[in-house]
């Protein structure tokens, strides 16, 4: 075993994730306390050139055409031959859509410990994860022998993982890939829409605690009365209130507005992280508890369903006045 | 085709969650439990795969407050069978323990296709899923939003950030990571769980002890100090409509 830090490095069609260069940086900061070196591995097939910006002390690059796009079983299989030659301290994953699609598998593969939604680590080389929405912080001893961990975002900024020296590059062969049982078929390109949210200035976004569809209406009337646009949180997508393309968040858009007016949005980390971009964010929430306030500018606790309508109404006195 | 989707019971982030005295741990004694919502959605994908190919549908939970509720409201649903795992779920255990326990009750049941939600908010070691996938020697594909049965294999709609989605066929057996279901889950009338209660019968089966390694110790668990906290606004409706429109206008955006 040595003390050297692998980041999986996350990149889809072409382009590497934010979440890797967070990664690096948080790759960055372990390997100061364990005394090793930062080695970014990069899985793809003709990708060498997103190697250019990693800010890592070497880059470890499998080619492979069954690498060429994410599928969860050839990951895995590549990585966990990896992962056994190098013998590394820790393994830095995405808390994402494709390494947590690998990271339990891995472990229970090669009977490695796994640490989910770390967010930093301390000088002494503890990991703080981020659990339960983002109302709860836990701390702990990197486990042995190897430590797999999947990161979430927050904890380090992108740019600490950039580089503008682009780093060595060893490739290393990728183990037998056949008879896979997961093929990727198709991409399905996003639905287009009349609006884009991520290009509004002025967003009214609801969050579950608008209880149901009909109750849409009050962001509708509030949006329409000040000239903006609404969009939501997750649930309120998933329950088909409105389509997908009002989703802000992780598995949505990142928006940033100059006014981001959150109602009944708990705040979430997979929903906060797309929206630390707006000027301003006001979050009407009547939990004083909840994680938005952390990331709000203004807040109040009154309950949205007394407070919307007052607020639309005074918008269209002044509108008409 | 026969689907087992487990499912867990997470505590209700509406509800003030606090760390118990131990200072590494969150304090059980007065938590509400309610479904992992992503669980909801597995098991409504569930149901929507037996509607449109036949077969049916178990439903596997550990013991927890609440969990019968929970499993009649599945059968109300549509599940056919109804499983509680007995053991000793106190807090400390973990995905891997509960993976071991639950892939040889599983490996039983021969299943076709495993649904799990993609993931609990109080997960530490990772998610169940991917974990049960190694366990049983089956593939695995999380972040799912929709599946298709065809013949021994599935086509899983997974998603990617801003809403691109990647069809991946997937050979049965074979374990999926529920994100959400291709319809909202289903409403069921309360005279509908209480049918099921009276019809519905829970299998109960004994886990083998649980063996946790695979997941992290936890010396501290704490709220997280905002570093940066709002300004609050009280007062009246009024009043406080009138200092948000006040910001709006510093804002620019009226
Ligand atoms: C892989 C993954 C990807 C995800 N991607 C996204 C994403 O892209 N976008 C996203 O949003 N989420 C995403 N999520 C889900 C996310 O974890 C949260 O579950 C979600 O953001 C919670 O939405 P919410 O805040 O609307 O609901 P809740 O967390 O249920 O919060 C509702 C809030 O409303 C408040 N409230 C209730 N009644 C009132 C009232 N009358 N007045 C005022 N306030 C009230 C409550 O206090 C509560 O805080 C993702 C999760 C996963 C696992
Ligand atoms: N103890 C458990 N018993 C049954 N199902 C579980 C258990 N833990 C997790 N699951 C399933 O796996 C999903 C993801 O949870 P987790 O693996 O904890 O992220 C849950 O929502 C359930 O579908």
């Amino acid at each position: 075993m040595n003390q050297d830090i692998l980041v999986v490095i996350e990149h889809l069609r072409g382009q590497v994730s934010d979440i890797s260069y967070t990664m690096l940086a948080a790759g960055r900061e372990l390997a100061q306390s364990t005394g090793g070196s930062v080695v970014a591995v990069l899985l793809g097939h003709n990708s060498q050139n997103l190697a250019g910006d990693l800010a890592a002390d070497r880059v470890l690059y499998v080619d492979h055409p069954a690498l060429a796009d994410f599928t969860p079983e050839a990951y895995q299989k590549t990585l966990a031959g990896l992962i056994g030659e190098n013998q590394p301290r820790a393994v830095l994953l995405g808390h994402t859509t494709i390494g947590m699609d690998v990271a339990s598998g891995l472990s229970a593969q090669l009977g490695l410990p796994l640490v989910s939604s770390g967010r930093s680590f301390t000088a002494d080389g503890k990991f703080i994860s981020q659990i339960c929405g983002g109302k709860i912080m836990a701390e702990g001893d990197l486990p042995g022998p190897t430590a797999l961990v999947t990161m979430v975002p927050g904890g380090y900024k992108p740019e600490q993982g950039q580089s503008t020296q682009p780093p060595q590059l060893t490739e290393a062969s990728a183990p037998a890939l056949e008879g896979l049982r997961v093929a990727l078929k198709q991409y399905i390109e996003p639905e287009v829409s009349d609006v884009d949210i991520a290009r509004e200035q002025l967003l009214v976004a609801v969050g579950r605690g608008i209880q149901n569809q009909d109750n849409l209406s009050l962001a509708e009337e509030l949006a329409e009365a000040m000239g903006g646009v609404v969009c939501a949180s997750r649930p309120v997508v998933d329950q088909g209130w409105l389509p997908t393309s009002r989703l802000v968040g992780k598995s949505g858009k990142t928006v940033k507005p100059k006014v981001f007016l959150a109602m009944g949005i708990s705040g979430a980390p997979e929903h906060v992280e797309a929206i630390t971009g707006s000027d301003v964010i006001i979050a009407i929430n009547t939990d004083p508890a909840a994680p938005i306030f952390n990331v709000a500018k203004y807040g109040t606790t009154a309950d949205l369903f007394d407070l919307v309508p007052a607020l639309t109404d005074q918008i269209r006195q002044a509108k008409s006045g | 085709m026969n689907i087992v989707v487990p499912v867990k019971l997470v505590p209700d982030l509406v509800e003030e969650l606090t760390v118990d005295a131990s200072g590494s741990a969150l304090d059980t004694a007065w938590l509400r439990l309610i479904i992992n919502e992503f669980d909801d959605h597995a098991i409504e994908q569930a149901i929507l795969l037996k509607e449109q190919s036949g077969g049916q549908v178990v439903v596997v939970s550990p013991n927890a407050e609440g969990v019968e509720d929970m499993l009649f409201t599945a059968s109300a649903k549509g599940a056919d069978q109804l499983i509680k795992l007995n053991g000793d779920f106190e807090d400390g255990v973990n995905n891997h323990g509960l993976a071991r326990a639950l892939a040889t009750l599983l490996r039983d049941l021969q299943p076709d296709l495993i649904l799990t939600g993609v993931q609990a908010h109080n997960d530490l070691d990772g998610s169940l899923g991917p974990l049960l996938a190694q366990y049983l020697e089956m593939p695995y594909v999380g972040y799912v939003s929709g599946v298709t049965a065809d013949s021994g294999k599935v086509v899983a709609r997974k998603e990617y950030p801003g809403g691109l989605i990647a069809e991946m066929e997937v050979t049965l057996p074979a374990v999926l990571g529920i994100q959400a279901a291709e319809q909202p889950p289903r409403y069921v009338a309360i005279s509908k769980v209480r049918q099921a209660m009276k019809t519905a019968a829970i299998d109960e089966q004994e886990a083998a002890t649980l063996d946790p390694s695979g997941g992290p110790t936890v010396s501290r668990m704490y709220q997280p100090e905002a570093t940066e906290q709002a300004t609050m606004i009280s007062g009246s409706e009024d009043e406080i409509a009138a200092r948000i429109i006040d910001i709006f206008k510093e804002s620019g955006v009226l």
